[in-house]
């Protein structure tokens, strides 16, 4: 019984109630403004969601903003091959394999050739390798539309224009620059010892790359694939210009739901035409969502 | 003490044939990328710089033709309306989507439950199109089926939100979206600096007993300076450039209410034809970049300089 | 033969000349420390003799090859580093096999190789782990066994023992000259610390600002050392330095130095240290061991012994002696001296100073007398 004559001081301390009653307020301020922001940040997203699922007359009778009050596959099938957008009506089936076909090859040429870059300029110094560094980080701030006209030219000369693979080529040459300062940046942190010790073992340059410096790069090599592969994806201003209509990858076609012609009111067909677009860099992203934010903070802040 | 022998004459730079190709290899691998780069940073630049001066218009023709081509583009109302809006869109843009992540980014810091959940939620606009962004959100500012009809349904008859119909709050609408896109963005950079602060510096904080307020603005903020100017950089550049939400969003309209240079580039260059004065326009997007970017990697030397000296 | 001998060689990097003149031979299954401060040159030094830094002049010999010019691949030579730089990704055993694989050795040879080396090392049971799941003193003889494989001719050592704490320090540093005895490779070990060059090396080199001070024998090292600056480094507390001056004492020679209360006192030379001018000035160097609490039976036993008074200012028992700072003229001396009988804070001692043991030093040059 000796509880209960131990007087219960902590419940009588004022200072320790009222810093009690601060941190309870703490929270519900920070949960509070977090959620609100949160529901923000996902209610357009969710909008689109919904509307691809719901019948037209319904999302016209009820807006955009409200909960599905009808369900229906349907629009998914006309977004993928009938809708009517960029002069055909094949739906943007067409469209979202151009993607396909420019990202991928782009992203992993890109990526490889940004790790041998990395390697190079991080482990085989030479005179001169930090203004080679230098001149390909300039790569990553240059406008677009600098190297339009240029670019034009060149893909005509080589019968490259109108064509996925003319946009390959584009992404490949400019995507060096960013992907060459991720791993370079990255293959610095790796103990020059190692390499000593590789070369006073016989280890030549291949070798090197081959059994060292490859297994220790695959963090790098996954962020460096979510940023080339969302940048690529997602990448409009050469989408739309070096290619047309059939011919066009997704996002570039996109445009053309948004605010022009008469596609606009058919809501949930360009929902969901919308969510097909964004859809594999938004998974990509909700995979591999450390890795994103990895890259973000390393390649930003140099 | 051992004696040692006479020195011989010294053979220096005497190297197998084998091991100066072997030296070469990385040089070789490494070329490429160079040349690449030498043809897509300097040499590209040059071109097109070349091509402002001159008078293509439809197709590229190279006549010199000297500064007309800037002259008339800075005496075209379009560019004139184009470079206003850029200006006021930055300084929202940048002072908007900077101060939301900052705030979220305090209060994630705060060692919150689902800080995981959170931090997704915030960050998927990363991963999405602007064309996407600015498609979705133009939906939104419908006054038939968006926002303004879902607050008016709610009751509130005589709300307006068709920001992007109206060509005086157009920019406005560009401006929210365009926040509401980048804040993310800023607050994964701010997060990342707010959990590099030495903790202990914190702990020294308060046991002085400053107050969390006093304590974030005295202490941990001016730690991380550095990264505001990191992300004041980073949201301008991205201001210079905005090209695909504009677009997206109000195809510049309506008129040439929210018209920004790199639209007025794509204007000139495929739909006039005026190839020369595109380039002109493409070539002061270069400028602004640059008048931000030298300031910023002077600024990076200099901190550098300053640390390893002490 | 030499294993390894190098001539008049000098590094520059840039405009800095890091190695000014090195003149130094191993002969074979020697181990030669080369030792100094941070800065000194000899982890440059190392870097050149494996190949890894080029030569601005100078000649470095391995066997009676010159190998300027040679690739470190191909000289031979098997380095161990001070982060042990194993390969993360690699097993133990592929850590010791990617060399052999590089230069394409037969795997018989291979397997054989690794068996002995795992053998000697006692690091069978390591061989399927990777180093991150190592410990310390484990890492350091895997790095060590990468080296053994090769069977070199010449084995590198660049400070491995500095990333340990040190009661392992110690423990690997006894391993480090087992095996030497064992397996009687030529080696080079680069240290700062003076006490593993001192237990380990049959010679040492003593480093300073891009030239060796002084090359010989351990103990001839530290009896003799070269100038102030190898009297100084080598050694634990390091030597005191007294300023003095020569004077000529009936037929011995001898330096009088300023005593604490003012005036002076006169240390007789031992056996003489030749003719000098008298009232040249010097520094008298004395190791800490060389001081003793004076009583008479103590002179009997060190004919060198001369005798002085300093009082005790501070004292540092560290169980299995105890240090004393005391005061000479303007500077603080230390002395080594037994617990038992130590002196006390306060005490104004008579000291024994063994002058046989003692060095005399040239004021301007800090040259050895």
């Amino acid at each position: 019984m000796a509880e209960a004559t131990l007087p219960s001081t902590r419940a009588l301390d004022p200072e320790a109630t009222a810093a009690r009653r601060r941190y309870v307020a703490g929270r519900v301020l920070v949960y509070g403004v977090l959620s609100v922001f949160a529901l923000l940040y996902a209610i357009p997203l969710l909008v689109v969601v919904f509307n691809s699922f719901r019948d037209l007359p319904e999302i016209a009778h009820n807006g955009l903003i409200n909960f599905p009050h009808s369900f229906s596959w349907d629009a998914w099938g006309q977004a993928w091959s009938s809708y009517c957008v960029g002069g055909g009506c094949n739906g943007i089936r067409q469209n979202f394999i151009n993607s396909v076909e420019l990202t991928i090859p782009a992203t992993i040429i890109s990526t490889a050739i940004g790790a041998l870059n990395g390697y190079v300029l991080s482990k085989w110094k030479f005179p001169g390798s930090e203004i080679v560094f230098t001149c390909m980080l300039l790569g990553v701030f240059m406008p677009g539309q600098v190297a339009l006209m240029p670019w034009a030219f060149i893909l005509g000369k080589l019968h490259l224009s109108n064509s996925i693979a003319g946009l390959i080529l584009i992404h490949c040459v400019q995507g060096i620059s960013f992907t060459t300062l991720f791993c370079r940046n990255f293959y610095v942190n790796i103990p020059d010892d190692l390499i000593k010790a590789a070369r006073i073992d016989g280890a030549g340059f291949w070798r090197i790359f081959w059994r060292i410096i490859l297994p220790l790069s695959p963090p790098i090599l996954i962020v460096t694939v979510i940023w080339q592969f969302t940048g690529i994806w997602n990448e409009f201003l050469y989408g739309v210009i070096f290619t047309s209509g059939s011919q066009q990858p997704i996002t570039a076609a996109l445009v053309a739901l948004g605010t022009g012609g008469v596609n606009v009111r058919v809501y949930n067909v360009s929902s969901a035409a919308v969510l097909i677009g964004a859809l594999p860099p938004l998974l990509v992203y909700f995979l591999g969502g450390k890795y994103f934010v990895r890259g973000l903070t390393q390649g930003a802040i140099k | 003490m051992s004696s040692l022998a006479e020195p011989r004459v010294l053979r220096v730079g005497d190297r197998s044939w084998r091991e100066k190709l072997g030296g070469t290899v990385p040089l070789l691998v490494l070329l490429p990328s160079i040349l690449a780069t030498l043809l897509y940073v300097f040499i590209f630049t040059l071109w097109s710089i070349y091509i402002s001066l001159s008078n293509s218009t439809l197709l590229p023709s190279y006549q010199f033709l000297g500064f007309k081509n800037y002259v008339d583009l800075w005496s075209s109302t379009r560019w004139i309306v184009a470079y206003q809006n850029l200006f006021i869109y930055s300084a929202i843009y940048v002072v908007g989507a900077g101060a939301i992540g900052l705030l979220l980014a305090i209060f994630i810091d705060q060692r919150i439950r689902n800080e995981a959940v959170f931090r997704t939620i915030f960050l998927y606009p990363l991963a999405v199109s602007f064309v996407v962004t600015g498609t979705v959100w133009g939906w939104l500012y419908s006054p038939d089926v968006g926002i303004q009809y879902l607050v008016r349904m709610l009751g509130w008859t005589n709300f307006n939100f068709a920001l992007a119909t109206h060509s005086q709050t157009a920019l406005l609408a560009i401006m929210i979206t365009g926040v509401w896109q980048s804040s993310g963005f800023a607050m994964a950079l701010f997060l990342a600096g707010l959990r590099a602060v030495d903790p202990d510096i914190i702990k020294a904080a308060q046991i002085d007993g400053a107050s969390s307020f006093r304590t974030y603005t005295r202490v941990i903020l001016p730690t991380i300076a550095p990264i505001f100017v990191a992300v004041l950089v980073i949201l301008l550049q991205f201001a210079i450039k905005t090209f695909d939400l504009a677009l997206a969003l109000t195809h510049g309209g309506p008129g040439i209410s929210t018209t920004f240079p790199a639209l007025v580039v794509y204007d000139l260059m495929f739909d006039r034809g005026q190839i020369g004065q595109g380039t002109a326009a493409a070539m002061m997007i270069l400028l602004a970049l640059a008048a931000v970017l030298i300031p910023y990697s002077l600024y990076l030397v200099w901190r550098r300089r300053r640390i390893s000296h002490g | 033969m030499a294993s390894l001998s190098v001539h008049n060689l000098y590094k520059n990097f840039g405009l800095v000349e890091v190695l000014k003149g090195i003149d130094l031979e191993a002969r074979q299954g020697e181990f030669i420390a080369l030792v100094g401060p941070s800065g000194c040159g000899k982890s440059t030094l190392l870097a050149m003799i494996a190949g890894l830094e080029t030569v601005t002049t100078g000649e470095i010999w391995i066997g009676d090859r010159m190998v300027n010019s040679v690739p470190p691949k191909d000289r031979d030579i098997a380095m161990v580093f001070q982060s042990y730089a194993l390969y993360p990704t690699m097993t133990v055993k592929q850590n010791m096999l990617f060399g052999m694989e590089a230069r394409g050795v037969p795997k018989p040879q291979q397997e054989e190789a690794i068996r002995r080396v795992a053998n000697l090392l006692q690091i069978e049971m390591l061989l399927k782990r990777k180093p991150g799941q190592l410990s310390g003193g484990q890492r350091q003889r895997v790095a060590m066994g990468r080296a053994l494989v090769r069977d070199p001719q010449l084995f590198l050592f660049d400070e491995p023992l500095s990333n340990l704490d040190a009661k392992l320090r110690v423990e690997m540093r006894t391993e480090i000259k087992k095996l030497h005895n064992r397996v009687g490779k030529t080696t080079i070990y680069v240290t700062h610390d003076q006490v593993e060059a001192m237990t380990l090396a049959s010679r040492i080199a003593v480093m300073h600002q891009g030239q060796v001070q002084q090359f010989d024998e351990p103990q001839a090292v530290y009896d003799r050392p070269a100038n102030m600056f190898v009297a100084g480094f080598m050694g634990s507390p390091s030597m005191n330095f007294i300023p003095a001056q020569l004077v000529e004492d009936g037929g011995t020679t001898a330096v009088t130095v300023r005593a604490a209360a003012g005036g002076t006192a006169k240390l007789a030379l031992h056996n003489g240290a030749g003719s000098r001018a008298a009232g040249k000035d010097v520094i008298l160097g004395v190791r800490p061991e060389h001081l003793f609490r004076y009583h008479s039976d103590l002179k009997a036993q060190k004919p060198g012994l001369a005798t002085l008074s300093a009082p005790v200012e501070l004292v540092e028992p560290t169980g299995a002696e105890t240090m004393a700072v005391m005061r000479v003229g303007d500077i603080e001396i230390v002395g080594r001296f037994d617990p038992d009988g130590a002196p006390r804070m306060g005490e104004n001692i008579t000291l024994g100073v063994d002058m046989a043991h003692a060095c005399l030093f040239e004021p301007t040059t800090q040259r050895l007398i």
